[in-house]
């Protein structure tokens, strides 16, 4: 489970630490430190934090690995897909 | 899509079965390939990467990756979406052939193409001397493997560190250092860290979170040299004031160098400052003429932005690379009446010594400075750049929600000093300040000759190593 976050976008408001605190952690006040391929086990927890983000910062890339025993995939969609982009 | 009749259909040729060749395989390269992929191109898509990866992230390699939060080899970019390319990875482009439109590679591979789009980006600029910079435990830091090299040299705990240049990633490399118990000392020939991205108002603040943080600094002092051992192990560094700093690990932080030299003798306008392009992304042939065929993104482009007097900006941006690679591969793949100028407003980040530091617009621009909210003492303000009369740009440290509003304001042209009146008391005034930005056609380096004494016979010639 890859993820990015554009830390352009990103203005510190740390509900993805608060929802997903083994893949995201502020570091000091405002920085993100987050781990880009995050443990499959934490898929879940990542969904939550990938629609919780309140400026849509986080692009989650689902493998077919993570697929396998998914519950709810069109949680996925549209997850973060203009991360990033034209402005 | 323009009307029937006003185009021949080449377009939809292209779409159909055209063939694509992408040079550069990372966040440019790939984000670009999705976009033509979205726009419904359906011919053959070959993506070139030196490098034997695929295309990664490289933000994290100087912070989670440096503090062992992270693994290097783990850092792989998400996919917005399936692209179904070639990758021809590990292997370097060695020339172009425009004429052909070939892509000639360095494995003697020729690919020909219809579009072509360079995304060759930079690489670290590496120590000028090879053979101390071959010592072992000396770094650079720009790839997968400087990143996993350089973790596992500070992981084996070195007496200490040396990093040469106060840039932004020399800035997050000590900073990593001290997070994790190093001792380091910081090398750099400016008066400030920071001081040729924010100026001297600026890097007067990141020179205090420095030294707070424990790190030696030392500024106004250039590396002349590094001193290995007999096994080839680095040991010491040598500096222009005399002094010497021993030292396990060094890191060589000098900003980049444009990937370009495979485009020599193409007649593509490729050098050290990397492809100039339109605001479309469509590269300059040598003689200054717009080519059809063969479009820039990311570092290694430099293109005109309207918002800022049409100058030819080349920008090291995170998200230069996503938006610009967007707006290239809409370019080639649309008619030249739907065709969209590159005006991304430049915006940066960096995470060190716990600060976030945002920006936005083009600081280097400006010549005044006015701390527009909060405090430098605090560490949390925002302040703005004015250029003649102006809102150019902005930083903020630990502030960074306000950034988008300033972000709206040099979009605007705003006046500078700017007119809106903030909630804050603001302890460093109401004035503008001189940005105090190293004036280009100084240089800060170099070595300098000074003659003294008058007589033929006393007249002495003092060679200095630069300052």
């Amino acid at each position: 489970m890859r993820l990015v976050v554009d830390l352009n976008r990103c203005q510190g408001y740390a509900q993805c630490a608060f929802l997903a605190p083994d893949v995201f952690a502020m570091h000091g006040d405002e920085s993100l430190l987050y781990n880009p391929e995050a443990d499959p086990a934490q898929r879940e927890d990542v969904l939550r934090a990938v629609a919780a983000c309140p400026v849509q910062a986080i692009l989650l890339e689902i493998t077919d690995e993570d697929m396998a025993n998914m519950v709810t995939p069109d949680a996925v969609a549209g997850a973060g897909s203009r991360s990033g982009g034209a402005r | 899509m323009t009307a029937a009749g006003t185009h021949d259909g080449a377009l939809e040729r292209l779409k159909r079965e055209g063939r694509i060749v992408v040079v550069g395989a990372s966040l440019a390269g790939l984000r670009a390939a999705e976009t033509m992929r979205e726009k419904g191109f359906a011919g053959s898509l070959t993506l070139i990467g030196d490098e034997p990866y695929e295309p990664y992230d490289r933000p994290p390699l100087s912070k989670q990756v440096l503090l062992g939060n992270a693994v290097a080899d783990h850092t792989a970019l998400p996919r917005r979406r399936a692209i179904d390319a070639d990758w021809r990875l590990g292997v370097p482009a060695t020339g172009l052939d425009m004429a052909a439109r070939r892509v000639k590679l360095g494995n003697g591979d020729e690919v020909e193409y219809d579009r072509l789009l360079i995304a060759t980006g930079v690489r670290a600029r590496p120590w000028p001397n090879p053979e101390e910079g071959a010592l072992k435990g000396v770094f650079v830091l720009r790839t997968r493997d400087d990143a996993e090299g350089l973790q596992r040299a500070l992981a084996a705990g070195p007496r200490r560190v040396l990093v040469i240049g106060a840039g932004f990633t020399g800035s997050e490399i000590a900073s990593a250092c001290r997070e994790r118990g190093l001792d380091v000392t910081v090398a750099e020939r400016g008066d400030a860290p920071l001081v040729g991205a924010l100026g001297g108002v600026i890097g007067a603040v990141a020179a205090e979170m420095h030294r707070e943080n424990g790190v030696d600094l030392r500024t106004g002092v250039m590396v002349t040299s590094l001193e290995g051992d007999p096994s080839g192990r680095v040991r010491a560094a040598h500096l222009s004031d005399g002094s010497t700093i021993e030292a396990e690990v060094v890191v060589v932080s000098l900003g980049a160098q444009r990937n370009t030299e495979w485009l020599a003798g193409s007649g593509l306008g490729a050098g050290p400052r990397g492809i100039a392009c339109d605001a479309g992304c469509r590269a300059f042939d040598i003689r200054g003429i717009v080519t059809d065929d063969i479009y820039v993104a990311g570092d290694v482009a430099r293109s005109p932005h309207a918002l800022f007097g049409y100058q030819f900006l080349s920008l090291e941006h995170w998200g230069n690379a996503v938006a610009q690679a967007d707006t290239a591969a809409h370019n080639m793949l649309s008619e030249s009446a739907d065709r969209r100028p590159h005006l991304w407003v430049p915006a940066f980040w960096s995470s060190q010594f716990g600060v976030n530091i945002k920006s936005v617009g083009v600081p280097p621009m400006g010549t005044e400075i006015l701390i527009t909210q909060g405090s430098l003492a605090e560490r949390r303000f925002a302040a703005a750049y004015g250029y003649q009369g102006r809102l150019i740009a902005a930083v903020t440290f630990d502030n960074c929600r306000w950034l988008p509003f300033y972000e709206q304001q040099i979009e605007a042209t705003a006046p500078f000093p700017p007119e809106f009146s903030t909630v804050d008391r603001r302890p460093d005034g109401a004035k503008p300040l001189p940005a105090d930005f190293p004036d280009p056609s100084v240089p800060t380096h170099g070595p300098t000759i000074t003659l003294s004494g008058y007589s033929p016979a006393d007249r002495k010639m003092t060679f200095t190593p630069g300052r």
